[in-house]
């Protein structure tokens, strides 16, 4: 291979300026990005959707997606939308987005019919699992997990960005893929203007981008890379795609938007080195729920009910526990389900070896009902992100049979790896921006979606959100007149957006992001203080002065992945500002204050929200119920929108 | 303003995709596919991609799931991501 400087492989643009006009504008191109889109057009708004990658194939699930959660509306459930809303809400203590999750739990289902009716495979048309127990013969759509409530659809999801992407065409939605939006414009410039529209910059030629819009939704996923940096490998550093840096966060900050639950992060589960690829391993949650598992020696570890009582028949993982209306998700996960929600899981390890179980654990498709074996491995090992290629064809390839062969575990839970507690990632519903019913943030015309918004997940719920969030946006910039952008605020954004062009010799991009890295782990690790994180905001600003400032890209497309991680500069202050802001520790926050240890003291069992004001950081709260009742805020927001739900 | 760019591939370690220079013929779906934008086209029409920014692979397969034609990429798992399976019959190990 080459190690010798090859001519740049595209037309070159740097300085030219491309200006686009819309009415909606999406920033982002993944599952929640192409439905805002598709919201958005469907309320007849000119819409242009800005994409990093490739829209065919960007985002989380842009390799799949094997399960769709929370499809409460969906002719088999048998939990209400309200039930499984207010449920999940309850899972997290209220640490959770009450109004987000009940779109999901209202709306998602309609978003699978509408995958489907765009070319998306959603149900076993086949017949390839006729007679299992978590199909209905009537619909032929399987399920996860809870085989009694069927809230859990199990899907083909490496056909639906190949959908979407066909369907924001058809929809004539303006694609600029390869398009890395840089910052938001507002009204005269101000930090918490009315929303303008926003700028980016093109990967392959270098040209800068002004869209002028009188609405925009960001659905650029959440921050990575802000604790973990793989500088061998950056492009497993996370388990969220490699481009999903966290730049709308930051742009939204930069902005004046207000965010919450920035506090929470979580000990690392997976990352690069460190662990193997997410499904690769012998495991029995998620997408490898309910496997059997076996010690060293081949005996079978029991499986149990949230009270510990052994689960006999095979049939009784998929059921709630006598007495437990319904489980979510299997297993007892993430980090600890609550007594309401735990579902099945085997024992945990350290009462296993009690129990004379020798490591290592393996996972044995071999003994399970067939059907099971097939779902698990060739349609959720298969259909899951990540996994068609380099799992299910390359395992195949090698010889891996999943009647006959056991894999190994190499971690406790779905994890294959250990990780040091000041190794942290957010994840399992972190923070996000705040938001109202209309999925409007703090700033006005700003909308938000899928993993963007605060305590979110999961494909359905970016789907949901994110068309919901486009109509909304739709019907926001059809009563407005366009606010017309601010030219030196452009021309600011310009100047910040190609600095590192034209600089000399100067750090690259790959160790900033590794002194992130090392900041975050050393003032903003497991345990937080006051004086550690004034230290840890003091450092990461002499670190852009000294270094950052000082930062080179050779080409457009290391200056996307330059500007990324200033974009994760600015998302570690915000983190380390919203850590800095809720002065008590938090059990479900998994957030301890060394100089504040009383865990979720009365006072503090609220949403703290964090903003730049004019003059600086502003900080806030709300009650963890700011939203109201759940069909009621809903009905009151989208009285046009009467739940269809329940199509076959 | 800059007028030209420059870009000095690695040598690609612990990258899982291998190009069969004899079988691709250089469509470039792969490169359109690629949401990390690894690859870029080879400047001369018909011929393999090349493969600029390989430390940056996701590894989800988005390439390999786009090539047209059988045999001309191929996914190799990185040997650090081997893994120990047993065939349960005769307890035999075998690495992946």
């Amino acid at each position: 291979m080459s190690e010798k400087p090859v001519k740049w492989p595209w037309p070159l643009e740097w300085g030219q300026t491309e200006t686009v006009e819309t009415d909606v504008l999406v920033l982002g191109g993944g599952a929640a990005g192409c439905f805002a889109a598709l919201g958005a057009a469907s309320r007849g708004a000119s819409v242009a959707l800005v994409e990093k990658g490739a829209t065919v194939s960007s985002g989380a699930a842009g390799s799949g997606c094997d399960h769709w959660e929370s499809a409460a509306s969906n002719p088999c459930s048998r939990i209400s939308p309200e039930e499984l809303a207010e449920t999940m809400i309850r899972a997290f203590s209220r640490y959770n987005n009450g109004i987000s999750h009940y779109i999901e739990c209202r709306e998602g289902y309609d978003r699978l019919i509408e995958l489907e009716k765009l070319g998306a495979k959603v149900r076993d048309t086949e017949d390839e699992f006729a007679g299992a127990d978590f199909r209905d013969e009537a619909t032929k759509l399987l399920f996860a997990y809870d085989y009694h409530n069927r809230t859990t659809i199990r899907v083909w999801g490496t056909t639906f960005k190949p959908a979407l992407a066909r369907g924001c065409r058809r929809a004539g939605v303006r694609v600029f893929d390869r398009v890395m939006a840089t910052g938001l414009l507002t009204e005269g410039g101000r930090i918490g203007g009315r929303i303008a529209g926003a700028t980016g910059v093109h990967g392959r030629t270098g040209k800068f981008l002004v869209f002028k819009a009188r609405a925009v939704v960001i659905c650029t996923s959440r921050p990575t890379r802000l604790w973990l940096f793989e500088p061998e490998l950056p492009g497993i550093s996370e388990f969220r795609p490699f481009p999903c840096s966290g730049d709308g966060h930051a742009m939204a900050w930069r902005a004046g938007a207000e965010f919450t639950m920035m506090e929470k992060s979580v000990k690392g589960e997976w990352s690069g080195l460190r662990s193997f690829p997410p499904y690769s391993t012998g495991n029995n949650h998620n997408t490898w729920y309910a496997c059997d598992m076996v010690d060293a020696d081949g005996r079978k570890l029991p499986y149990v009910d949230r009270d510990g009582k052994e689960i006999a028949d095979f049939a009784g993982r998929f059921r709630p526990a006598p007495g437990q209306r319904l489980y979510l998700k299997g297993g007892n996960e993430p980090n600890g389900a609550v007594y309401e929600v735990q579902g099945a899981d085997t024992l945990p390890v350290d009462e296993l070896l009690k129990r004379g179980y020798r490591l290592p654990f393996f996972a044995d498709l071999t003994s399970l009902p067939e059907t099971e074996r097939k779902v698990i491995w060739g349609m959720m090992v298969g259909e899951e992100g990540k996994t068609k290629i380099p799992i299910l064809r390359a395992y195949s390839e090698a010889g891996f049979d999943p009647a006959r062969d056991l894999i190994q575990s190499y971690g406790d839970g779905w994890k294959s790896g250990a990780f040091l507690p000041q190794e942290r990632q957010l994840f399992g519903l972190p923070g996000g921006l705040f938001n109202d019913w209309n999925l409007m943030t703090s700033v006005e015309g700003l909308f938000a979606a899928g993993d963007a918004l605060f305590a979110s997940n999961c494909f359905g719920h970016a789907a949901a959100t994110g068309h919901y969030a486009g109509r909304h946006a739709a019907a926001y910039a059809a009563g407005r007149d366009p606010v017309p952008p601010d030219e030196p605020q452009i021309r600011r954004e310009r100047r910040r957006v190609y600095a590192p062009v034209g600089r000399g010799r100067g750090p690259g991009w790959r160790e900033l992001n590794t002194t992130v890295a090392r900041i975050m782990q050393n003032y903003c690790g497991a345990f937080k203080s006051g004086p550690l994180l004034d230290a840890g905001l003091r450092m990461l600003a002499d670190f852009r002065e000294r270094d950052a400032a000082r930062v080179t890209a050779a080409n457009p497309h290391e200056l996307v992945r330059t500007l990324e991680v200033l974009s994760i500069m600015t998302n570690a202050e915000l983190v380390m500002e919203s850590c800095r802001a809720r002065k008590a520790s938090s059990r479900e926050l998994e957030f301890v204050r060394l100089d504040h240890p009383e865990m979720d003291p009365p006072e503090w069992n609220r949403f703290v929200t964090v903003k730049l004001g004019r003059e600086g950081l502003e900080t806030g709260s709300a009650a963890l119920d700011y939203y109201g009742p759940l069909a009621e805020g809903y009905e009151k927001h989208n009285p046009a929108d009467k739940q269809k739900g329940g199509e076959r | 303003m800059k007028k030209t760019a420059r870009v000095t591939p690695p040598a690609p370690a612990f990258f899982p995709v291998v190009i069969n220079p004899e079988v691709c013929n250089g469509c470039n779906r792969c490169v359109e596919a690629c949401q990390c934008d690894v690859f870029g086209p080879n400047p001369e029409p018909g011929k393999p991609p090349l493969v600029l920014f390989p430390a940056e692979c996701w590894q989800e397969g988005s390439c390999v799931d786009a090539c047209p034609r059988a045999g001309a990429m191929r996914w190799v798992r990185p040997p650090h991501q081997r893994v120990r399976c047993r065939r349960k019959s005769t307890g035999e190990d075998y690495f992946i």
